[in-house]
């Protein structure tokens, strides 16, 4: 469980994030998304006790980010944003260290479990030094999860993995995301809609969306928009579809599909499939276009000129 | 405590796996056993006009002044390379605390000297074997207490200059500045001064070796005097780190 209140940091005049508040909860994965510079690794760093904040307050499981730094540490699994490994120690030894910092009985074992986790049990001999990227982050990654922290917290844990290596790591995620409190940030939308429970968006410091994926989606789309695919001509469909009651727009796509627009509060789908119909029209799709999670973080996100830097 | 044991293991064993301790290592075992074998000359040939009394100063004396110069390049990387590498992120936010990181650093490259130092013991021991009655014991004691706790200063202002950096080299030059300010300088008014220059005296770090410690003289003020350097470079260096934090 994390809560955030208030939580501010200032490099110098610049303020890196203000005012944050918000809450990760238990068995639940939590995305952090925004675009680079937003503040999601500094709330990071605050939050695993690496730096300390301005002002506000955060508490990791009931303790204290500052006041309680050690505690909270001993229950934080992190992944940094540049993956912290000693190059020329091996992936065993490494792992070892970190056990060794974090005091884990029967080291060997649980290391050994990890590796396995994160598929790299056949690795645990060579040097970090020269392994792949994507094998890198895996090493950060079981570094994280050595102690089976009660929170976890990753800034951007699928950077530089290739495609099957990121569904692997999504899965993991999810998987410890079961039981624990998981704290993910991340610039890729699809992975946030994919793997989170629920979505923060940031920007400028500030929190400026927070829902699950599906109501960030319909909560903020307003109009529903929706693609129709007929046979024949749909051009003259077009001034039909546009005199139906709460349509509120009809834009021709190609020859033979258009797509109309209606108020979220009336549903004009039926009115128009019969007209379609009774028009001798064959009707062969009908689609809902959700404004995807892209569309929304642009909005969100979008430079208001009025703001200036100094 | 445990914590300052793992991170000194750590960094003693990469010792052992680092070129430039290597260097060092190979410098200071070489310089020291050619020293030795110049001196054995002159004692033994007596051709080159002096000749020093065989005693085991002819190893510790040269070695003090070789650490001076070995120290900075074992410990410029000791925390300086981990803000540079990032995994300075890592340890701070692992459940240590920062003394305990800087004391195991020192701890460790400590123990990399003291094993560079073990070593170097074979020259008295052959000086023992080749003279009659043998050397000086005690003096030996002496001798390698005094350059045991200089080390023991050196390398901890080092780890307290290296918290101070993210770069090796501006690290190694500070430094070797702070050593020969050290060694050197705050001496020198000593001698230039007629009166109140004891304090000058007291704070110059070749004195208490060479005058006190290499001729058989354990001193209280020396002991502390060293222990004193130690604590203040550790606690350089975990201010360092705490502020780092609060940057």
């Amino acid at each position: 469980m994390i809560e955030v209140s208030n939580l501010t940091k200032d490099y110098g005049a610049r303020r890196a994030i203000d005012g944050l508040n918000f809450e990760a909860r238990q068995g639940e994965i939590t995305g952090f998304l925004g675009p680079n510079g937003a503040g999601k690794t500094t709330t990071m760093r605050i939050l695993t006790g690496y730096m300390p904040p301005s002002d506000g307050t955060a508490t990791i499981a009931g303790y204290d980010v500052v006041r309680n730094s050690l505690e909270v540490r001993k229950r934080v699994g992190y992944l940094p944003e540049t993956v912290p490994l000693y190059t020329e120690m091996t992936v065993f030894d490494y792992l070892k260290f970190m056990a060794d910092l974090r005091r884990l009985p029967d080291a060997e074992d649980i290391i050994e479990e990890t590796l396995e986790m994160v598929g790299l049990l056949d690795r645990a001999g060579g040097y970090i030094g020269n392994l792949s990227k994507g094998m890198r982050q895996r090493v950060g990654l079981a570094q994280a999860l050595l102690h089976r922290p009660e929170v976890l917290i990753l800034d951007e844990p699928t950077i530089g993995l290739d495609p099957a290596q990121i569904i692997e790591v999504r899965n993991l995620i999810r998987e410890i995301g079961k039981e624990r409190t998981v704290l993910l940030s991340t610039h890729i939308l699809s992975e946030a809609q994919q793997i989170c429970d629920r979505i923060l968006i940031i920007n400028k410091g500030k929190i400026v969306a927070e829902d699950t994926p599906q109501n960030l989606q319909s909560s903020l789309s307003g109009a529903q928009r929706v693609q129709l695919t007929v046979r024949g001509d749909a051009a003259k469909l077009t001034g039909k579809i546009g005199g139906l009651d709460g349509v509120e727009s009809v834009i021709l796509n190609g020859q033979d599909q258009l797509e109309f627009q209606y108020a979220a509060g009336s549903d004009a789908r039926p009115a128009v499939a019969r007209m379609v119909v009774e028009s001798n029209f064959d009707l062969l799709e009908m689609r809902t276009i959700s404004l995807s999670l892209e569309e929304i973080f642009l909005t969100l996100t979008k430079e208001v000129p009025a703001e200036s830097e100094e | 405590m445990r914590n300052i044991w793992t991170i000194a293991k750590r960094e003693y064993n990469l010792y052992f796996i680092s070129p430039v301790a290597y260097v060092v290592a190979f410098l200071f075992l070489t310089i020291i056993a050619l020293i030795f074998a110049i001196n054995i000359m002159a004692m033994t040939v007596n051709q080159f006009g002096f000749a020093p009394p065989p005693d085991s100063r002819v190893v510790t004396g040269p070695m003090a002044f070789l650490l001076l110069l070995a120290t900075p390049a074992l410990t410029m990387r000791l925390l300086a390379d981990e803000v540079r590498m990032g995994t300075m992120e890592l340890l701070l936010t692992a459940p240590v605390r920062e003394y305990e990181l800087v004391v195991g650093k020192w701890l460790g490259a400590f123990l990399f000297m003291l094993t560079l130092m073990a070593a170097s013991l074979v020259f008295p021991l052959i000086l023992q074997q080749i003279t009659n009655p043998g050397i000086d014991q005690m003096l030996m004691m002496s001798g390698y207490l005094g350059v045991i706790l200089l080390a023991s200063a050196f390398l901890a202002i080092g780890v307290g200059i290296s918290a101070l950096f993210s770069n090796q080299v501006a690290a190694f030059f500070t430094t070797m500045v702070i050593f020969v300010i050290l060694w050197w300088l705050v001496g020198a008014p000593a001698n230039v001064l007629p009166g109140g220059s004891d304090i000058f005296r007291y704070l110059d770090m070749s004195g208490h070796f060479y005058q006190n410690f290499n001729e058989g003289r354990i001193t209280l003020s020396g002991i502390a005097y060293y222990l004193s350097l130690t604590a203040l470079g550790l606690l350089i260096g975990t201010t360092a780190i705490e502020t780092r934090r609060w940057r």
